[in-house]
C-alpha cells in the first residue's frame, strides 16, 4: 500500500516535467509512428499515453474546480445583491404592480413620484431627520476625534507610570456588552435634562476606544527619531502631535471619520431610547413611519424610503472603499 | 529628565477621554449591577433612598426580587431561548460559510476584486432598512422567495404573517420556526461580510510554502484545507468566533427591523424577541417599578452568560489555536 502511494507520487513527479514537453513527447511519437508503422517501442507508448491521460485528467479537473469555484461564488453573490435588486425594483413599481399575487422582476411602468411620495408623507420628517443625523454625525465625529488623537498620542509616544495597565482596562471595555451601560447611561442622560436634545446622542458617544487603539498603532509606527529631532528643534509635544503625527496618520483619521459618520447614520437604538418626534435620526424614522401597529404603508413607498436610507451608504462605499475596508480588516489583526 | 513634569502632561492628554471613559462607560457598568439588586427601583426618585413605597422611595429593599421576577413572571425563558438558538445556530454557519467563501475567493485570481467587493457590501448598509427589504422579500403575498418557491414547483409559505387570513377572516399566524428561519438568513447575511474580509487578509498572509510542500506531499485539497489553511488561520476563527458570540447574544435590530417594534407579527407579538429585545422593552415601560430594575435585571444575565462564553471560548483557543 506504502509503497504503491510512493510509487504514484514518483510517477506524478516524473510526468509533471513530461507534461510541460508533452507536445514534444506526442510528436516524437508521431514521428516515431510515422517511420517506423507501429512497431513503437512499448515503454515509451506507456509513458506517452498515461502522460497525456494524466494530462487530460488534471485540466478536466482544473476546469470543473473553476466551474465549482465561480458557480458558487456567484451564487453567494446573488444572495449578497438580491435585497438590493429587490429594494430597488420594488421602489420603482406602482402600487396596483406591487399588490400582484405574482411578483414582476423588473417594473412595468417606472414610478420616479414614489420617492417624493415617500419623503413627504404626512407623520414623517424625513427633511428633518436627516439635519437631525448629520448634525449628530458631524459633532459626534469631532469629539471623538478630538479624545482619540490626544489619548492615542499619549499611550503611544509618553511615558507615565500604569500606561499598559491602564490600556488594557481600556481594551477591557470593549468586551463589555453596551447593554449594560444603556440602562444607567439612560438614567444619566435624563437626569441632565437632555432627554430629546442633540447632546444625549452626542456626548457619550465621544470616546471609542476601538478608534484610539487603532490610531495607537498608526503613531507607534512613526519612527522615535523623528520625535527627538523635533525637541532638539524646540517643538513642544502639542505641536509636534498637530505639526507632524496627525498628517502621517491622516488616512487613518479619514477611515475614524467615515465610519463614525456611517455609525450615525446607521445608528437606531440610541435616539429611538433618548428622542421623539422631531428630533428623531433617519434611521428611526424609517422603522416607525413605514411599519407602525396601525399599519403597513405599501411596499413600493417604504422601499423607495429605504433606498433612500441605503444609497448614501452605498455611494460612500463604492468611492471611499480602500479607507473602510482597511479600518475593518485592521480590527482582525491581534496586536 | 522632566520625568515628573511628563508624568503631568499624559494624564493632561488622557483627561477628556478618562473623564467620558468613567462616565459613561466604568460608572454605568458598576451602577447596572447595583440596580440589578434594588427591588421596585424607580429612578425618577433618586436620592430618597430606601423605603416602603416606591412613588416616594428610590428603591424598597435589596434583594434578588427583579432575577426571581424576570424569570418567573413573563416570558423571559422564551427570550432567552430565542437568543441561544441565534447563537448557536447563526454563528457557526456563518463562520464555516465565510471560511468556505473565503477559500473559494483566495483560489481564484479573475474577479477576486470585484466578489470581494460585493461580499463586503451588507457591511456599509443599514441593519433596518435591509432588514424591512428582507420582510418586502419574504412576503406572503407577492414576495419573492414565495415567487421562487412556486417556480420550483413547491408551496408557498406563510413567513412573516402579516395580513394573511384563512377562509374564516382569522389571521393566520407563522410558526416560530418560518420566521426563526427567515430571522436566521438575515442575521447571516449581515454576518458575512466582516468574516470574509478577515479570513481572507488572514489567508493571504499566509506564507506559500506551505502549500508547496503539501503538494510535494501528495496531499489532497481536503487535506490541505483542514490541516494547514484552518490551523494557520485559527487566530482569526477564535476571534471571529469570540466576537460573533458576543455579537449574537445582542441580536436586537435585526429582529426590530424584520418584525416590527414588537417583535412579532400583528396580533402576535414577542414571538421573536430577544432578550436585548427585553431589556429596551422594560427601559421604555411606564411602570416604573418594573421597568429599570428589571432591564438591569436581565442585562446583568445576559453579561454574565457572555462573560461565560467568551472564557469558554478563550479557554478552548488558548489549547487549539497555533500563534
Amino acid at each position: 500500500m506504502v509503497l504503491l502511494r510512493y510509487f504514484i507520487c514518483v510517477l506524478i513527479i516524473v510526468l509533471v516535467p513530461l507534461a510541460v514537453f508533452r507536445k514534444k513527447v506526442l510528436s516524437n511519437r508521431e514521428i516515431v509512428t510515422k517511420r517506423y508503422g507501429t512497431n513503437l517501442d512499448t515503454t515509451n507508448t506507456m509513458i506517452g499515453d498515461s502522460v497525456s491521460e494524466v494530462i487530460r485528467r488534471e485540466k478536466t479537473i482544473k476546469i470543473i474546480k473553476y466551474i465549482v469555484t465561480y458557480t458558487f461564488l456567484t451564487a453567494v453573490a446573488i444572495f449578497i445583491i438580491a435585497p438590493f435588486y429587490w429594494m430597488i425594483i420594488t421602489s420603482l413599481k406602482s402600487t396596483e404592480e406591487v399588490n400582484l399575487p405574482d411578483p414582476t422582476y423588473f417594473p412595468r411602468k417606472i414610478i420616479w413620484s414614489n420617492y417624493r411620495v415617500a419623503m413627504t408623507m404626512s407623520g414623517t420628517y424625513f427633511g428633518r431627520y436627516m439635519i437631525n443625523t448629520v448634525i449628530v454625525g458631524v459633532f459626534s465625529t469631532i469629539g471623538t476625534l478630538i479624545t482619540t488623537v490626544l489619548s492615542a498620542f499619549a499611550f503611544a509616544r509618553l511615558n507615565f507610570k500604569g500606561r499598559d495597565i491602564l490600556f488594557t482596562v481600556f481594551l477591557a471595555t470593549m468586551m463589555i456588552p453596551g447593554e449594560m451601560m444603556v440602562i444607567t447611561n439612560y438614567i444619566t442622560v435624563s437626569r441632565l435634562g437632555w432627554i430629546n436634545t442633540y447632546q444625549a446622542m452626542i456626548v457619550p458617544f465621544w470616546v471609542s476606544v476601538f478608534y484610539i487603539y487603532l490610531l495607537r498603532q498608526n503613531f507607534k509606527q512613526i519612527p522615535n527619531e523623528l520625535y527627538y529631532a523635533a525637541k532638539v528643534d524646540g517643538t513642544g509635544d502639542f505641536q509636534y502631535l498637530l505639526k507632524i503625527m496627525v498628517p502621517i496618520a491622516m488616512p487613518t483619521l479619514i477611515t475614524i471619520t467615515i465610519l463614525k459618520l456611517m455609525g450615525a447614520w446607521n445608528s437606531y437604538v440610541w435616539p429611538n431610547l433618548v428622542t421623539e418626534g422631531k428630533m428623531r435620526l433617519i434611521t428611526n424614522g424609517l422603522r416607525t413611519a413605514f411599519t407602525d401597529d396601525q399599519g403597513r404603508s405599501p411596499y413600493n413607498l417604504q422601499m423607495a424610503a429605504t433606498t433612500v436610507v441605503t444609497a448614501p451608504l452605498l455611494f460612500i462605499f463604492i468611492f471611499l472603499r480602500k479607507y473602510i475596508m482597511r479600518g475593518v480588516s485592521r480590527s482582525g489583526i491581534k496586536g | 529628565m522632566e520625568v515628573g513634569k511628563k508624568q503631568y502632561k499624559a494624564w493632561l492628554y488622557l483627561a477628556p477621554t478618562l473623564i467620558l471613559l468613567i462616565i459613561f462607560t466604568i460608572y454605568p457598568l458598576i451602577n447596572t449591577f447595583i440596580i440589578a439588586f434594588k427591588e421596585n427601583y424607580n429612578y425618577l426618585n433618586i436620592g430618597y433612598g430606601k423605603g416602603p413605597d416606591s412613588t416616594e422611595y428610590e428603591f424598597s429593599s435589596w434583594g434578588l426580587a427583579n432575577f426571581k421576577a424576570i424569570f418567573t413572571k413573563g416570558d423571559f425563558l422564551q427570550y432567552l431561548k430565542t437568543t441561544m438558538i441565534i447563537v448557536f445556530v447563526s454563528v457557526p454557519i456563518s463562520v464555516v460559510l465565510s471560511l468556505i467563501i473565503a477559500i473559494a475567493l483566495n483560489s481564484i485570481k479573475a474577479l477576486q476584486k470585484f466578489y470581494q467587493t460585493v461580499f463586503f457590501m451588507p457591511y456599509v448598509t443599514n441593519t433596518i432598512a435591509i432588514g424591512m427589504v428582507f420582510s418586502v422579500m419574504f412576503a406572503t403575498h407577492g414576495g419573492l422567495i414565495n415567487n421562487l418557491i412556486k417556480v420550483f414547483g413547491g408551496q408557498p409559505q406563510n413567513w412573516l404573517g402579516g395580513d394573511l387570513m384563512d377562509s374564516a377572516g382569522n389571521s393566520l399566524y407563522p410558526s416560530y420556526w418560518k420566521s426563526m428561519l427567515v430571522l436566521l438568513t438575515y442575521i447571516t447575511w449581515n454576518a458575512l461580510p466582516f468574516k470574509i474580509l478577515i479570513l481572507l487578509s488572514g489567508l493571504q498572509s499566509i506564507d506559500k510554502q506551505y502549500y508547496q510542500a503539501a503538494q510535494i506531499d501528495g496531499a489532497n485539497k481536503m487535506r490541505i484545507a483542514l490541516r494547514i489553511t484552518v490551523p494557520l488561520l485559527s487566530p482569526q476563527i477564535a476571534y471571529l468566533t469570540i466576537t460573533s458570540f458576543i455579537g449574537a447574544f445582542k441580536e436586537y435590530s435585526s429582529v426590530v427591523a424584520i418584525f416590527g417594534n414588537q417583535a412579532g407579527p400583528k396580533g402576535y407579538r414577542r414571538q421573536m424577541a430577544t432578550v436585548v429585545w427585553y431589556v429596551y422593552d422594560r427601559m421604555k415601560t411606564s411602570d416604573m417599578t418594573k421597568g429599570m430594575g428589571y432591564a438591569a435585571a436581565a442585562a446583568v444575565v445576559l453579561f454574565v452568560i457572555i462573560m461565560f462564553f467568551t472564557a469558554i471560548n478563550s479557554w478552548v483557543s488558548n489549547k487549539r489555536v497555533h500563534y
